[in-house]
């Protein structure tokens, strides 16, 4: 049985060019970074580190000692709100939205219990952040203003520039998610008046456990990680050599025609999943919705049961129904939307990549609609 | 916890992919469904029961749930299939968890809302033709509600897990105290479920679900 991967969104496969980049790197110069004057393996692996800092740097508009490598989105994540909220000597607001990734919500949550005061933002049916409301909740206490760019359920792309512009005016630090939109929206930290972002490295074809901060020069951050003053001070333990270079080969080899390509795969698969009937796309259509992603609310049945059968049928997707999360909640973004516990518990998300063929799509296509027939044809509701 | 304890079982994937019992029985004697949409999780049972001997001649399920709520309520259809009303009635979720070959803490709630289903019809058919009275609301008759709900963490029920710290029942008004900070991981999913619980109940007027600690 062929494999039809789409869980893009939580994880994407190793670049082959990626992996040979980074294969010297494991075994043949497998010294860490020395200062500019240390032995030769020491020497290497520092200008492999340097190299793969302006890569990064250069893609997000920034300059290289502006990156700090991380292990990955959520570490980033940590640094980044922590990280200012224990620098910021005398605000303690924090302000993000409902629909943030759990590596942000969580770590705002528990500032809150440490005494921050905290505000989460609305989002409307699309999950598109009340730009009123941000300009309202903005106070003379607000230290930090923390959005994403792009939903990792629906795909929601926020208004990155507007906010960034509102954050700038008001005289407050904006730190951005980036790790669903990082080489598939263009991202520059100048012209969004972006002063923290997060990405990583395996959600773009690059391997796991490594990722990247920007800090825009002169933000303050208290390190999580202390030690021997590694990546200017802000995040100490030995450099992941091979993962820092695999993340800068993964955006090396990233090209806009992948993002066309995902474009059109995606508006196929979202026309032919709503023909099924009883169905509702969730998120944005067109240009304001992520290139790779499509999640659609099939009414009368429970998402963990189409992701099963689904798998048998060799199609990887997941769901925001409660049945399949850790906590037995259903999806706090399609709640945020306003829609019903069973609308999230009916979602099932597809998240494409630049593999993805067109017949992939019409083969999934065919079979979400025998396995939602087919589990309708047992359920309780919506019976005709 | 191992990784294994938390996996379906190869018995239960079966009968998830292939359900027995499954469909609708348009000449039932009795029809109840469990559960709700907002939990995710709810079944429809029907039963057809023989007048003179009791005995469960037929019984069918619908499901709107993931493959433990499916592969559970099948088994349990199997199981009592041929019994009579007073032996399905001792039927426990554990024998199909047994049945199963295990099932994960964290769906363990999925068999007790089989049993639930099953234990449901089988009193409205007695409630209706005259064999049981409708039970008074107090308090040991909200604890047995309660034992229903299983705590996620530990896979057994939450009164037997010690989170019930205190129930108190005053005219209608019910008022739960639940030992467990609000924030903690299940409280949002055990408190959602004592609402399915209670707040349909003909003789609740109002439900006060208190959570302790932090």
């Amino acid at each position: 049985m062929k494999l039809i991967y789409l869980d893009n969104a939580t994880t994407t496969a190793l670049d082959p060019e990626v992996l040979e980049a980074m294969k010297p790197y494991f075994s043949e110069w497998y010294g860490v970074p020395t200062h500019e004057y240390g032995h030769s393996f020491g020497l290497k692996a520092r200008e492999a580190l340097e190299k793969s800092r302006e890569v990064v740097a250069r893609s997000i508009g920034a300059e290289p000692d502006e990156i700090i490598f991380t292990s990955g989105g959520t570490e980033s994540n940590n640094l980044a709100i922590k990280g200012a909220a224990l620098a910021g000597k005398d605000r303690s607001r924090i302000i993000t939205s409902m629909i943030e990734h759990s590596s942000v919500l969580n770590v705002v949550r528990s500032l809150g219990t440490a005494g921050f005061q905290t505000s989460y933002l609305r989002v409307d049916g699309e999950g598109f952040v009340d730009l009123e409301e941000l300009k309202e909740k903005i106070d003379d206490q607000t230290l930090l203003v923390s959005i994403q760019h792009a939903n990792q359920e629906i795909g929601t792309i926020q208004d990155i520039e507007e906010i960034g512009r509102i954050c700038r005016e008001k005289g407050v630090l904006f730190h951005v998610d980036a790790v669903q939109s990082f080489t598939k929206v263009p991202i520059d930290v100048e012209r969004m008046n972006i002063d923290l972002l997060s990405i990583s490295a395996h959600k773009i074809h690059g391997p796991k456990g490594v990722g990247a901060l920007y800090v825009r020069e002169g933000v303050k951050l208290k390190p999580l990680i202390e030690g021997e003053h590694h990546e200017f001070g802000l995040r100490s333990g030995t450099e992941n050599i091979p993962g820092i270079v695999g993340f800068a080969k993964a955006i090396e080899v990233a090209d806009e025609s992948h993002v066309e390509h995902m474009r059109r795969l995606r508006d196929r698969l979202i026309d032919g999943l709503l023909e099924i009937g009883d169905s509702r796309l969730n998120g944005p259509r067109g240009d304001r919705r992520l290139c790779n992603n499509v999640n659609v609310t099939f009414k009368y049945v429970e998402g963990e049961s189409v992701l099963l059968h689904l798998d048998m049928r060799g199609i990887i997707v997941t769901t925001g129904s409660a049945c399949f999360s850790k906590t037995l909640q259903p999806s706090h973004v399609i709640l945020a939307l306003g829609l019903k516990h069973e609308d999230a518990h009916g979602s099932v998300r597809f998240s494409l990549s630049k593999y993805n063929t067109m017949d992939e799509m019409n083969y999934t296509i065919r079979n979400v609609r025998e396995v939602i027939e087919g589990l309708r044809a047992i359920s309780p509701v919506g019976r005709r | 916890m191992s990784f294994y304890k938390n996996m379906y079982s190869p018995k239960l994937i079966e009968l998830f992919r292939n359900p027995k019992n499954v469909g609708e029985m348009p000449d039932a004697d009795v029809k109840v469904t469990e559960g709700s949409l907002a939990c995710g999780d709810m079944i429809t049972i029907f039963l057809k029961v023989d007048e003179e001997t009791k005995r469960i001649t037929d019984i069918k399920f619908l499901s709107y749930g993931c493959a433990a709520n499916i592969a559970t309520t099948s088994i349990m259809t199997e199981l009592v299939k041929g019994k009579t009303l007073e032996e399905a009635k001792k039927l426990t979720f554990k024998e199909i968890v047994d049945a199963l070959g295990g099932l994960p803490p964290v769906k363990m709630h999925c068999a007790v809302l089989s049993i639930d289903g099953l234990r449901s019809a089988i009193r409205k058919y007695e409630e209706e033709r005259g064999i049981v009275e409708v039970p008074e609301l107090d308090e040991s008759f909200i604890r047995s509600r309660l034992r229903r709900i299983i705590n996620p963490r530990l896979g057994r029920d939450i009164v037997s897990t010690g989170i019930i710290e205190k129930i108190s029942v005053h005219e209608g008004i019910v008022e739960i105290d639940v030992n467990m900070p609000e924030d903690q991981e299940f409280a949002g999913y055990i408190k959602e479920e004592i609402r399915e619980r209670l707040e349909r109940l003909p003789n609740v007027k109002e439900l006060k679900i208190n959570f302790l600690g932090g």
